[in-house]
């Protein structure tokens, strides 16, 4: 079954970043930025546009490599990872416009996000040897029943371009989930969604975090998902932390409201 | 046992056209055109690895076929040639040696591919096009200043390798050996892109962010994707320099990557059964247009106008299929095939093979 069943040890986050920076050229889009999530947890990014939100997404899943500062995957640095190696740590994200490959079937999207745990290479697949064909099977098999619980199998020779918005979305969680990852990064999953799909959205998260053993971190725009779904969330503005600590705490908090309402003085 | 009919009926083919041949029931013209059928069958399916599975872009398929022709013309003639000085290995041994030269020659092509596909790392598109054209010089340029292979006048020899067959028995030999490394690579490139290992190929053509996230080493996909690529190219090289018996670097030039280029936009990009089907057409097409009289008769409109003009077959040719590009790229632009493959056109023939 997909359900992970290993026991991660309390005391290791399964992500610790220490003082990120990132600077573009003289933008520092990204400054300073710590964040520690314990396995099981479920927190959140906010802030508003071009806050640097998806850069600390890129900067994690090891798209960019950062100016200063460390990352740590389950206790072990992710720094001049390449980030298919990130991934294989356990690291999964979505993105903001979804990426998934439109003219392969569903079942394949699914199948191809295992690639780094294939376990064969480019002669086993020449030969047919017995361990691909016993690999090929259990890729097979594993992605089938994660279409299953996710009931997405009626569509799996569907080309995902066909599929509905609010599906592919769900398609993309999905294939970030075929990699076992330990950590979810999810960014902005309620995009372009109307809010009979958001509320789907909202139920489908929180079943994942309950039957997956997955931590997951979001960045979202829609405060009520947020509200609902995370314990902890952090705002950043201008790539500086402004707020942090319960949704309610967050909601409340003058810097945030400035941020998003802008000052009274202005 | 249905879903053996076509392997079956192609095993059938490739033995009745060896029998016919060495019956001399087919003449030598035919024979050469079957043996070009093949060659460019391997040169279209290798370059529809890179440019259709992958979406990359290189004009420059050639040159690994160059590399591959002068590698195994070289050892060719160092193992059952003269003109190295003594042959040295015994003339009967050339049954189970020839192929793996061919396949020396293809694996030395493999490893040239990397001057493609490093550069591949960072750049896409239009500039890795240009790097590929860049490339096919160098190797030209590179084969015409070696003097030891004759340079830009040439390399001949390998037929002894050839009559050193014919010696042991009597036969088709090149038409058995193109054969046998056609259906080979039509094999190697059918498993390895129906692989869930292959199918990140795919992945990096239609998503390379994706796919890198997704935890694809889109680097050693890519290595290992122009590696077989240009391997195949190899081997289709060092056949093409057997059959001829004469290997020139100016016939590896971009006329003839870009023979390989029409063959897979023909065909319909990732498509493995259009690019074969293209190869035929294509190298039918050439010889039916080799025809005077042929080329005469359709241009009769036009000379009927113009007959102080006598078109010459040789030079036609090159205008009758480029135009037919045109004219396909106009109203097909996605190739005779499409992204598709036979069996999702008449989905009756899937019960006698799997073509995915």
């Amino acid at each position: 079954m997909m359900v992970q069943t290993q026991k991660q040890t309390e005391s290791t986050p399964v992500l610790e970043v220490r003082g990120l920076t990132q600077r573009f050229g003289g933008l520092t889009a990204v400054n300073d930025f710590n964040v520690k999530l314990m396995p099981g947890e479920l927190s959140g990014l906010i802030g508003p546009n071009g806050a640097g939100k998806t850069t600390v997404f890129n900067l994690v899943s090891g798209f960019y490599q950062p100016t200063e500062g460390q990352i740590f995957v389950d206790g072990k640095p992710t720094a001049a990872l390449k980030p298919h190696r990130v991934t294989a740590l356990g690291v999964a994200r979505t993105f903001q416009n979804i990426r998934l490959w439109n003219d392969m079937t569903v079942l394949d999207n699914i199948r191809v996000a295992q690639h780094y745990q294939l376990g064969y290479g480019f002669f086993h697949a020449i030969v047919r040897s017995k361990h691909y064909r016993t690999r090929e099977e259990q890729v097979a098999k594993e992605a089938e029943e994660l279409l299953d619980v996710f009931d997405l199998k009626r569509y799996a020779e569907e080309m995902p371009k066909n599929l509905p918005y609010g599906t592919q979305r769900k398609l993309e969680i999905a294939r970030a989930l075929s990699s076992h990852p330990k950590l979810l990064l999810l960014d902005e999953p309620a995009a372009g969604l109307n809010s009979a799909d958001a509320k789907d959205l909202i139920r489908l998260i929180r079943w994942i975090h309950e039957t997956f053993d997955v931590t997951i971190w979001m960045i979202e725009h829609h405060m009520d998902v947020m509200m609902e779904l995370c314990t902890q969330i952090k705002v950043i503005d201008f790539g500086e932390t402004i707020a942090e600590g319960s949704a309610e705490h967050v909601r409340n908090h003058p810097a945030v409201m400035s941020a998003y309402l802008g000052d009274e003085n202005i | 046992m249905k879903k053996y009919t076509f392997n079956i009926l192609l095993v059938a083919f490739a033995i009745g056209l060896l029998f016919a041949t060495h019956f001399r029931m087919i003449d030598g013209y035919i024979q050469i055109v079957v043996m070009t059928i093949g060659i460019n069958i391997m040169m279209s399916t290798s370059l529809n690895l890179v440019n259709g599975n992958m979406g990359e872009f290189t004009c420059g398929h050639a040159a690994f076929m160059c590399v591959g022709a002068y590698v195994s013309s070289i050892l060719s003639v160092i193992c059952f040639g003269t003109k190295f000085g003594d042959p040295l290995l015994p003339a009967a041994s050339v049954v189970v040696v020839f192929p793996l030269i061919l396949l020396i020659g293809g694996a030395v092509a493999a490893v040239s591919s990397l001057l493609i596909s490093i550069p591949s790392f960072k750049t896409r598109d239009d500039y890795l096009a240009i790097i590929s054209i860049a490339v096919n010089y160098m190797i030209i340029s590179a084969i015409e200043n070696m003097d030891f292979v004759g340079g830009s006048r040439g390399f001949q020899g390998m037929k002894d390798t050839v009559w050193a067959m014919v010696d042991l028995f009597d036969g088709p030999w090149m038409l058995f050996w193109v054969i046998n490394f056609t259906i080979f690579t039509v094999w190697v490139i059918r498993r390895f892109i129906s692989s869930t290992y292959g199918k990140g190929v795919n992945a990096i053509c239609q998503d390379e962010v994706a796919a890198e996230i997704m935890s694809v080493n889109t680097n050693k996909i890519k290595i290992i994707n122009f590696m077989v690529a240009a391997g195949l190219a190899g081997c289709a090289g060092g056949l093409y320099a057997h059959i001829v018996g004469y290997v020139n670097p100016q016939s590896f030039n971009i006329l003839k990557s870009t023979e390989a280029l029409v063959m897979v936009y023909l065909g319909g990009m990732g498509s493995l059964s259009g690019a074969i089907i293209s190869a035929i057409i294509f190298t039918g097409l050439l010889e039916v247009l080799r025809s005077q009289a042929i080329v005469d008769g359709l241009l009769s409109p036009i000379t009927f106008m113009f007959p102080d003009w006598e078109p010459s077959a040789g030079v036609i040719k090159w205008v009758m299929i480029p135009l037919m590009l045109v004219i396909v790229m106009q109203f097909r632009p996605e190739g005779i095939m499409g992204n598709r493959e036979l069996g999702d056109v008449f989905p009756k023939l899937k019960k006698f093979y799997r073509f995915k």
